[in-house]
């Protein structure tokens, strides 16, 4: 029989301790599932969390997949911890990569320094008109921002895929379903020549560094927190609910945007049907994992960033499909939502049931 | 006469066969809510039971044994979303946001070699005399056995909720499962079988996707169905009933789209592939603007966990 016993008190240990066990337990059935697939266990591990970073150029894709990661999970923590739940990233992130992607096709013929800076912007703006529309609703109409926000996820892709389709389609691309490409006046500089590492990782060490100020050094921080642990407590201390949720979903689609135009005016270069293998679902992953801390979400974006090398080196290596990436990522939120339990509890093996007295 | 009314009639087939999947995963989920547990994983228990109902009925041609298959593997997903969030306290949104994409993730995984693998569409009924009425015939007398079982499940979970005592009971165990709990009821078993239950009822509204709506598997073929099954429940405030009117509405939006597409109309493909999505959003925004009727609706204790040891 397992019992849970109440700490009274959060063990400070475990807060950092149930991410490396939740990562090693995954470990662990990751090589069941291996084993159960009919490979070497050890082998096939190696390939998934170490192949791909056994070259320079491995190292720099992981700081490359990091970076969206980074960017939304940053923003989203923020809301995570005023119980708000913005789980329409993703769509923020289409549609930052839209706006930033419109300016950049625009300004097709235009050359110049300011192209790259008003991209950003505007993808930045993008992602928070539309993360906007689940604040609004949420603080106007009290609708769920959870169903709103991921509604408008669906909504986003396919208006990124009309646009592709038809109106910023290449007129010289064969009539390929993709934009033109972007000049280099709107393309992100590379950082480390011969690799993808572009100037996007330095915005989200960036936010990073300016989330765990925001959170650790000013009022905003503190009340956030506030309002996620008492919502009454904030509003007898004169900051409401309302204010929370705008913030969130300012901050969180704003990065989620800039995370979106980071990628088309980076890697990929140009605006297609998918910019994103679901990054902006992944960032929540990340957050969770991160402690909602931004040094946290740091490392948490690195080595689901892992995941998603792991995942192309199996599918490369071995035979096995993508999504087994999802399967990695999945068991490792359930796993760590599982060990957070050693914070505020015991687990007790055994013994005599107590019989609970009312008390 | 007889042609418009057999484009009617095709109309409302369409319709009410697009609403079955939405349906049965809004009716588990009701019953789910009821209890105070918000599983968000509505969408990982569906593709899962979507995958797992395509994969069976590949190896053995029995469509009885793939609803049964999806059923199970629905509800071995709720199970674990159970053991996390009543047995570890686990937070459930968080909790159901993981199952999903790990149902995501794993349906992708195991029902790879099977996509494009053609199969028969579950059958449907033929009542000589009835079925092939005008109108009324296939309306009524025409569909698959699911596409009943979910207007029984209906009927049957008004009946349970509202008649029984056991229905009471769950809705007091959703209300306030302190008092549940100390007049002796046992609150996190009673929430363990309602989830269960949603889960096993997500399971088949994926069975349906696969084997009757679009008989084929293809990855994430759910396309968002959960989510809005999960905004259904809140549109029906947490009536059976009304969430099968709901679930119609949404078939008529999607199938109503599906026509104008069809029909060749100068709008983007694309834009029309929103309505469903835009239209959730606006019954959700609809039916939420008046807050009291959502607080005297919903569960009292909806999403708050609850450990009776403290």
């Amino acid at each position: 029989m397992i019992r849970l016993e109440a700490r009274g008190h959060a063990a400070a240990g475990w807060v950092y301790g149930a991410p490396v066990l939740a990562v090693g337990l995954t470990l662990v059935f990751g090589a069941a599932l291996f084993a159960a697939l009919g490979f070497d266990p050890l082998e096939a591990l190696g390939v998934f969390f170490l192949s791909p970073l056994n070259s320079a150029y491995g190292i720099a894709e992981l700081a490359v997949k990091a970076t969206p990661l980074a960017l939304c999970a940053v923003g989203l923590a923020i809301g995570f911890r005023g119980n708000v739940w913005n789980i329409g990233a993703e769509g923020q992130l289409v549609m930052g990569a839209v706006a930033g992607g419109g300016v950049a096709l625009a300004l097709y013929d235009v050359d110049g320094w300011f192209v790259l800076p008003l991209m950003m912007v505007a993808g930045m703006l993008g992602g928070m008109a539309w993360g906007a529309i689940p604040a609004f609703l949420k603080t106007r109409f009290h609708t769920s921002e959870i169903l709103v926000s991921l509604m408008l996820t669906y909504v986003a892709a396919l208006a990124l895929s009309w646009l592709v389709h038809g109106p910023w389609r290449d007129p010289e691309g064969f009539n390929f379903p993709e934009s033109r490409l972007f000049h280099d006046a709107a393309t992100l500089p590379i950082l480390w020549e011969g690799t993808r590492l572009h100037l996007g990782a330095a915005f989200a060490l960036a936010a990073v560094v300016g989330a765990w100020f925001v959170v650790a050094r000013t009022f905003i921080g503190f009340q956030v927190k506030v309002l996620g642990m008492t919502p009454q407590a904030g509003g007898y201390a004169g900051f409401s609910q309302k204010w929370v949720v705008w913030l969130a979903f300012m901050v969180s689609g704003g990065l989620a945007g800039l995370s979106g135009i980071v990628e088309v005016a980076g890697p990929i270069g140009q605006l297609q049907p998918t910019v994103s293998p679901g990054y902006g679902f992944t960032a929540i992953i990340v957050a969770f994992l991160g402690r909602l801390h931004p040094v946290g979400i740091l490392l948490a974006a690195l080595l689901m960033a892992l995941s998603y090398l792991g995942g192309e080196a199996v599918q490369i290596g071995l035979g096995l499909p993508l999504a087994v990436t999802g399967v990695f990522q999945g068991m490792l939120l359930f796993f760590l939502l599982a060990c957070d339990i050693l914070i505020r509890y015991r687990v007790r093996l055994g013994g005599k049931r107590r019989r609970e007295v009312p008390s | 006469m007889i042609p418009e009314t057999d484009a009617l009639a095709a109309l409302l087939v369409a319709m009410m066969r697009a609403a079955t999947p939405l349906a049965f995963a809004a009716l588990g989920e009701l019953i789910t809510e009821k209890s105070g547990v918000l599983n968000l994983g509505v969408e990982g228990m569906m593709v899962m039971g979507a995958v797992s109902a395509f994969m069976v009925v590949v190896a053995t041609g029995n469509p009885a044994l793939a609803m049964l298959a999806a059923a199970v593997v629905g509800l071995l997903m709720a199970a674990l979303f159970g053991a996390l969030t009543l047995g570890l306290l686990t937070n459930q949104v968080a909790t159901g946001l993981a199952l999903t994409i790990f149902g995501i993730g794993l349906s992708a995984f195991i029902g790879q070699g099977y996509v494009g693998t053609p199969i028969e569409p579950l059958a449907r009924l033929s009542i000589p005399g009835l079925s092939t009425l005008p109108l009324i015939g296939p309306v009524l007398f025409g569909h698959d056995a699911m596409v009943y079982l979910s207007l029984a499940a209906a009927f049957g979970l008004w009946w349970f909720l509202t008649r029984t005592r056991a229905g009471l009971v769950l809705r007091a165990v959703g209300e306030n499962p302190a008092a549940a709990h100390s007049i002796g009821y046992p609150v996190r078993l009673i929430r363990f079988g309602a989830v269960l239950f949603g889960g096993a009822m997500c399971g088949l509204g994926g069975a349906y996707l696969s084997l009757a709506y679009t008989p084929m598997w293809v990855e994430e073929m759910t396309a968002g169905r959960g989510w809005i099954a999960l905004a259904l429940v809140v549109f029906a405030t947490w009536k059976p009933g009304r969430v099968l009117l709901g679930a119609y509405l949404f078939g008529g939006v999607t199938i109503v789209q599906l026509h104008i597409q069809g029909a060749g109309v100068a709008v983007p493909s694309q834009v029309l592939s929103m309505l469903p999505y835009l239209a959730t959003i606006l019954v959700l925004v609809l039916i939420s603007r008046d807050a009291t009727r959502i607080r005297l609706n919903a569960p009292a204790s909806i999403g708050k966990t609850f450990h009776p040891g403290g």
